[in-house]
């Protein structure tokens, strides 16, 4: 972690729709950790969506960790490097992939942070802003994590946690 | 053999469109239909909530066009709070609603030019899907890319500093709003560095307008015959007939330019449209009543806007209104691909509109709220970068939401959107055996150009591809393709 001076967390995510909320409940989190923790060069943010705007954002970043809800068929959570070859673009959609915006940092400004996916499991999208109890749980585990590679200064490479169907 | 080809986003959680265009045996088109799947739950959520929560509330409909649901569930509560429709509030109110609701049009209208409709005009309807989009702008033409990026950060900045943060802001409350904007705020969007700054935007928004009007003087023939088709148009309108995206009277033209609907208080626009069930569609079908359902159906948004008004109060805006409208000989514009252009203009407009706001000392007012007598019932109407967006809300004696209406602009483009798919698909796809990637697309380009917003109220990470199946006419798929 140490190469890494200036570090962004970014979650997003509506918390207005339940478990969609996950990401901006981590970074809700983090807020209350960094408090007791203070570590430097470590930047928090949240959004509604990721978007092409977000390329600019994370252009001044050396590593960045984006934190969303995921639909896909994992345990609880995963924590991914993002390949920026994955970039896809999306029928009339508002909104663009992690992998798009790092893509899109790189062709625009010629260098993009490192750049990882913590995906946590949600399992409810109704119109409420409290997290499912399992969802919860799930968010605690993938904090747990993200918070021991933090303190301990350890390499986000080694920490990947992966599943082989996982898309970004 | 009838075939039914269906084009099929496969979404997220809910709201969804998908197309489905039916051939007879000869390969005529029969029947086209956009299928969009409309969340009705909400209307139902709201009942039972105090009053004053729905301008946060309704937030949650839409990741990428919440304050235009802020403002218009604010400018119902106005009239239930006493404080007027659209003009009782004090000018700080006003102004920093404006000024919010403005920078949601700048950023809005930027991601959809940049990102949404710029890539199928560079790189051609059927150009390469992995570059047909803003990364493939970068490649090519990088200098546009980084201003559509920036043109976006800098409105979503205005949206911050006016709503109080980028996820459910609570800058409108009912009957004002809670913070003004601060020195700092203002001289840092006036006087920013480059490119940050008010002055910069106005230059960028001409600069994207003038590379359109250069596109379309060499491609005008393509431009202007794709589903171009007569409608009548509906939106705001100033008092005085100007364009106005935060508050008006409502106008409706048909096609000629006759107005058909009189500069109405919208209060009462239950008096005058209605909203038509199909069997095949969860989406509704509005239409003007005094005209009936067969025709009675409009478009909303820029090209509607740009029909309805007379004339655009600021400057650079006005001169490309009068090149534009000179185009139809001042009658209605009924050009499909013309919404981009009514987009770039009104992106103009919009520049200028938060330029002289920040401008007015009336922004760093303190007086920001008012109340009177308390109503029962109340309509917030509002331009959303879409189209024309309708709250409506009564309330019962605990103050608690007893009934919501809500009618949201790709609601309202319902009809003209199918219209434009059966334009589009009668064009192309007739006689056709093999759906290639670019007849696809320009199905996309027709209803891109409305820019509906299908499937945002959430978001958890996952795909939206575009899938297209091919049934015989017995229902069996024969053939399936997705993007």
């Amino acid at each position: 972690m140490t190469r890494h001076q200036r570090i962004l967390i970014y979650g997003y995510g509506n918390p207005g729709r339940q478990d969609d909320g996950l990401g901006a409940a981590f970074i809700a989190k983090m807020e209350d950790w960094l408090r007791q923790n203070p570590v430097p060069g470590i930047n928090l943010d949240c959004n509604y969506q990721l978007n092409i705007e977000d390329a600019e954002h994370i252009a001044h970043k050396d590593l960045v960790v984006f934190v969303d809800a995921s639909q896909e068929d994992i345990e609880d959570y995963t924590f991914t490097a993002i390949n920026p070859n994955d970039a896809r673009v999306e029928f009339t959609m508002h909104a663009v992939s992690p992998a798009f915006v790092v893509d899109l940092c790189r062709k625009m400004f010629h260098r993009a942070p490192d750049a990882y996916l913590l995906h946590i499991k949600g399992y409810e999208w109704d119109f409420a802003e409290q997290l499912s109890d399992a969802a919860t749980r799930n968010l605690e585990a993938a904090f747990d994590f993200l918070t021991e590679i933090i303190r301990n200064k350890k390499s986000f490479d080694n920490a990947i946690i992966t599943k082989q169907d996982v898309t970004h | 053999m009838t075939k039914k080809i269906t084009i099929e986003p496969v979404t997220r959680v809910e709201g969804h469109g998908k197309v489905t265009i039916h051939m007879d045996h000869q390969g005529n088109i029969q029947q086209t239909r956009l299928h969009i799947v409309e969340f009705r739950g909400f209307e139902r959520f709201v009942q039972g909530r105090p009053y004053w929560e729905a301008p946060v509330l309704v937030q949650r409909l839409c990741g990428i066009c919440p304050v235009s649901h802020h403002l218009a569930a604010a400018k119902a509560l106005d009239v239930i709070v006493g404080a007027g429709t659209g003009e009782g509030l004090t000018p700080t109110g006003e102004k920093m609603r404006r000024l919010m609701h403005y920078g949601q049009f700048f950023q809005s209208h930027a991601l959809h030019f940049f990102h949404l409709s710029a890539p199928d005009f560079l790189f051609g309807f059927d150009g390469d899907p992995a570059i047909r989009n803003i990364i493939g702008i970068a490649l090519t033409k990088p200098e546009l890319a980084v201003q559509g990026v920036m043109m976006r950060k800098f409105g979503q900045e205005i949206i911050r500093a006016t709503a109080g943060k980028k996820i459910h802001g609570t800058g409108a409350i009912p009957g004002g709003i809670n913070k003004n904007l601060s020195i700092e705020e203002r001289d840092e969007f006036l006087k920013g560095a480059d490119p940050l700054n008010a002055d910069k935007m106005v230059s960028w928004a001409q600069e994207a307008l003038d590379f359109f009007k250069y596109f379309y003087s060499s491609n005008k023939e393509m431009i202007d015959g794709f589903a171009h088709f007569p409608s009548n148009h509906l939106s705001l309108v100033r008092k005085d007939g100007a364009l106005d995206l935060y508050h008006g009277v409502l106008r409706a033209v048909d096609t000629d330019g006759k107005k058909i609907l009189h500069d109405i208080d919208y209060q009462e626009y239950t008096n005058y449209i209605e909203e038509e069930v199909r069997s095949w569609s969860y989406m509704k079908f509005p239409y003007l009543k005094s005209i009936g359902k067969e025709n009675g159906w409009y478009r909303v948004g820029p090209l509607a806007r740009l029909n309805t008004a007379e004339f655009i109060p600021t400057p650079l805006a006005q001169k490309e209104f009068e090149i534009y409208k000179a185009l139809t000989n001042g009658k209605p514009n009924n050009y499909c691909l013309h919404m981009h252009y009514a987009r770039l203009i009104e992106t103009l407009h919009a520049a200028e509109v938060i330029r002289d706001l920040l401008n007015d000392p009336d922004l760093l007012g303190n007086d920001l709220v008012v109340k009177g007598t308390k109503q029962k019932e109340g309509v917030g109407l509002i331009e959303a970068p879409r189209g024309t967006l309708f709250h409506h809300y009564r309330i019962n004696d605990n103050d608690q939401i007893e009934m919501a209406n809500l009618i949201v602009s790709t609601t309202n483009n319902n009809e003209p959107m199918n219209r434009s798919v059966n334009y589009v698909a009668k064009a192309i796809m007739t006689g056709k055996e093999i759906i290639t990637e670019g007849m696809m697309n320009s199905v996309e380009v027709a209803i891109r150009a409305y820019d509906p917003c299908l499937s945002c109220a959430t978001h958890a990470l996952g795909k939206m591809p575009l899938e297209i199946s091919l049934y015989d006419e017995d229902n069996n798929l024969i053939d399936r393709k997705r993007s």
